[in-house]
């Protein structure tokens, strides 16, 4: 509990700095009254029109992939299991460049979260299938760095044979990520499909824990690994479709915050969870800040810092691997 | 479609709609271009007497210099952006002539003796170009309205075509002195496009800008050539005219920014807003058009905040 509430303060704290932090300068005070009373026409556009969906999106993109990063390690009880890693997030932005590329997206909005959405589905049952809760972290890892070549390959397929002469540029944004210019719009857009997500993920903790004394046990203790398996991959498609149908393809955060405070927390994946999620979100916000203090006109990828601090992490993980094995 | 955007940016004259352009920053470098260039062409006319008989122009802004001034049959092909309407002025003209998409072995088999290019065109196409032995002569972008004046000249002299080009540029300087309007009291405008991109100071946008009584947002907040202004930045700036970019077909995240409900609210509390076509792309003598949608604009904002005025009184 005493983790969750520092968790959850130091969410606060990043949110009102990213409200606070931008290349217009403005003062505090003004930028305040601004995005709470609505008065003073420049200033009010630019926190509620700019700065407000930014931070918004930071969080919740950020708790989507923490909270289905903490799910998938969960279920599959294996550390390696990260939306972007495996190519889940690929597979969300292959379905979300295909909605947008085809033109269905500019005619019915909401198809766009359901195109990656059905990106990430697909990509999490075919993992599940190929890995499955037995399988070990070769086939896993296999599985998805061959998903998330093929995911990429076409997404950078379509966006390079698109007419739109900025289409091919976007490659590194759906490779990427990045939380430039998003408005309400996307914030509308991204809730309603993050909300189920985190719903049937929210659901998943006794199941995850049970999971944890093996399939066997699980089943004894009357939890349906079949039930389990379909909340996990709905619930894991709806947040990580959702974030990178608006955000593109943010990766590590799902591998990183789990591990961070896995410790914190206890072994526990139920208490795991909503953990992660405020982690997630944390980082996420955290990266999004640092984008805009690195290069604030360079519209720097959110990726590009997930991944600097992820990667070591990951590398880490692999030592200790190895030397658990030998 | 990568292969447009960078043709574009070869095109030379800043393109208002591309994402990069880096024409402008690049001032020396141009300049000396302009001089080799201008060598060039000064040597080759002298060596071969008259004017080229197989013209082959590989830039979309050279082709459309080429189209003005070469006389029939003296130009053979263009390239495939001369036909497109976003980027090309003399799309009709393009559709008498073979289009070409600048590889060196297309153009080489046209056996042309003069190839036009733009000094941003595929470095490695005219390198190999000049290696089979034919002549290329390459034309800097423009980044002054003063430059229009040179390219003519410098195109002109290449296809023998001296006294038709002095003609066209008499014509254009008169036009553009026409369109000129002086104030003491500069509306301030900002062009903005797909990535948030903007042109600044010693661009040819930001000439038009100037020459047609506008201040121009971008260079204000810094920018220098072709760069990107933050939309916070534009929202606080609240320009009183907004030019932007057609989109292109097919969806782009680059260019959702200009259906941003902020730049919607900033274009709507401006007094007037305008797109930016293919007349501001080249600097041809056809940029008088933009020049004078420019001033048209001018004209209108001012009658507008004297009509408040006098409401107010």
């Amino acid at each position: 509990m005493r983790v969750l509430a520092a968790l959850g303060l130091l969410v606060a704290a990043l949110f009102a700095a990213s409200l606070l932090v931008g290349p217009a300068a403005m003062g505090l005070g003004p930028s305040l009254r601004a995005l709470v009373t609505g008065e003073g026409e420049a200033v009010v556009l630019v926190m509620r029109e700019i700065r407000l969906p930014r931070a918004l999106l930071g969080v919740m993109v950020g708790a989507a992939l923490g909270l289905a990063g903490a799910a998938m390690q969960g279920f599959l009880r294996n550390p390696l299991a990260e939306p972007g890693l495996i190519g889940v997030s690929p597979a969300a932005s292959l379905g979300a460049v295909l909605a947008l590329q085809t033109g269905v997206a500019a005619v019915w909005a909401p198809a766009l979260p359901l195109a990656a959405l059905a990106g990430a589905a697909g990509a999490v049952a075919l993992l599940f299938v190929l890995a499955g809760p037995r399988g070990g972290a070769l086939t896993l890892i296999l599985a998805g760095i061959a998903l998330s070549a093929l995911a990429g390959a076409l997404v950078a397929l379509v966006l390079n044979l698109s007419p739109n002469p900025f289409a091919a540029m976007e490659i590194v944004f759906w490779m990427m990520g990045s939380l430039a210019d998003r408005s309400m719009l996307h914030v509308s857009l991204a809730a309603p499909f993050m909300l189920v997500g985190v719903v049937l993920l929210a659901r998943t903790g006794r199941g995850l824990d049970a999971l944890t004394l093996g399939e066997d046990a699980a089943s004894a203790l009357g939890v349906s690994l079949e039930r389990l398996r379909l909340q996990v991959v709905i619930g894991v498609a709806a947040l990580v479709g959702a974030a990178t149908a608006v955000a593109g393809a943010v990766g590590f955060v799902g591998l990183v915050v789990p591990h961070l405070l896995r410790p914190l927390v206890g072994a526990r994946p139920s208490a795991l969870l909503p953990a992660a999620a405020l982690g997630g979100a944390a980082v996420v916000l955290a990266a999004d800040i640092a984008t805009r203090l690195i290069a604030p006109d360079r519209d720097l990828k959110l990726g590009v810092l997930t991944a600097i601090v992820g990667a070591p992490f990951f590398f880490r993980l692999i030592w200790s691997m190895r030397r658990g094995m030998e | 479609m990568g292969r447009r955007a960078g043709a574009g940016k070869a095109g030379g004259a800043l393109p208002p709609a591309r994402p990069v352009a880096p024409a402008a920053s690049l001032g020396i470098f141009r300049s000396k271009r302009t001089w080799l260039a201008a060598l060039g062409v000064c040597l080759w006319a002298g060596a071969a007497g008259a004017g080229p008989q197989r013209v082959v122009s590989v830039n979309l802004c050279t082709d459309q210099l080429a189209m003005m001034l070469a006389a029939p049959g003296q130009l053979v092909s263009v390239s495939h952006l001369a036909s497109d309407p976003r980027s090309s002025v003399m799309v009709a003209e393009a559709a008498g002539y073979d289009a070409n998409r600048g590889g060196a072995e297309e153009v080489y088999l046209m056996r042309p003796d003069l190839v036009l290019a733009g000094t941003y065109t595929a470095r490695a196409s005219v390198e190999l170009l000049r290696r089979l032995g034919v002549v290329v002569v390459e034309v800097p972008p423009a980044s002054r309205l003063a430059d229009v004046a040179e390219q003519l000249r410098i195109v002109g002299a290449a296809l023998g075509q001296g006294a038709r080009a002095e003609t066209l540029v008499a014509e254009f300087e008169a036009g553009l002195a026409a369109l000129r309007i002086r104030t003491d009291a500069p509306v301030r405008a900002a062009m903005y496009y797909p990535n948030g991109y903007t042109t600044g100071a010693g661009t040819l946008a930001d000439e038009i800008l100037s020459v047609t009584g506008f201040a121009n947002v971008g260079a204000a907040a810094g920018v220098t050539g072709g760069g990107i202004l933050p939309l916070e930045r534009l929202v606080m700036a609240a320009p009183d005219l907004v030019v932007t970019s057609a989109p292109y077909p097919g969806a782009s995240r680059s260019e959702e920014i200009l259906a941003h409900p902020a730049l919607v609210a900033v274009r709507g509390a401006a007094a007037a807003a305008m797109v930016s076509d293919a007349e501001w792309v080249c600097g041809l003598p056809q940029i008088l058009r933009a020049v004078a949608g420019m001033a048209a604009a001018h004209r209108a904002i001012r009658d507008a905040v004297q009509v408040t005025r006098a409401d107010g009184e």
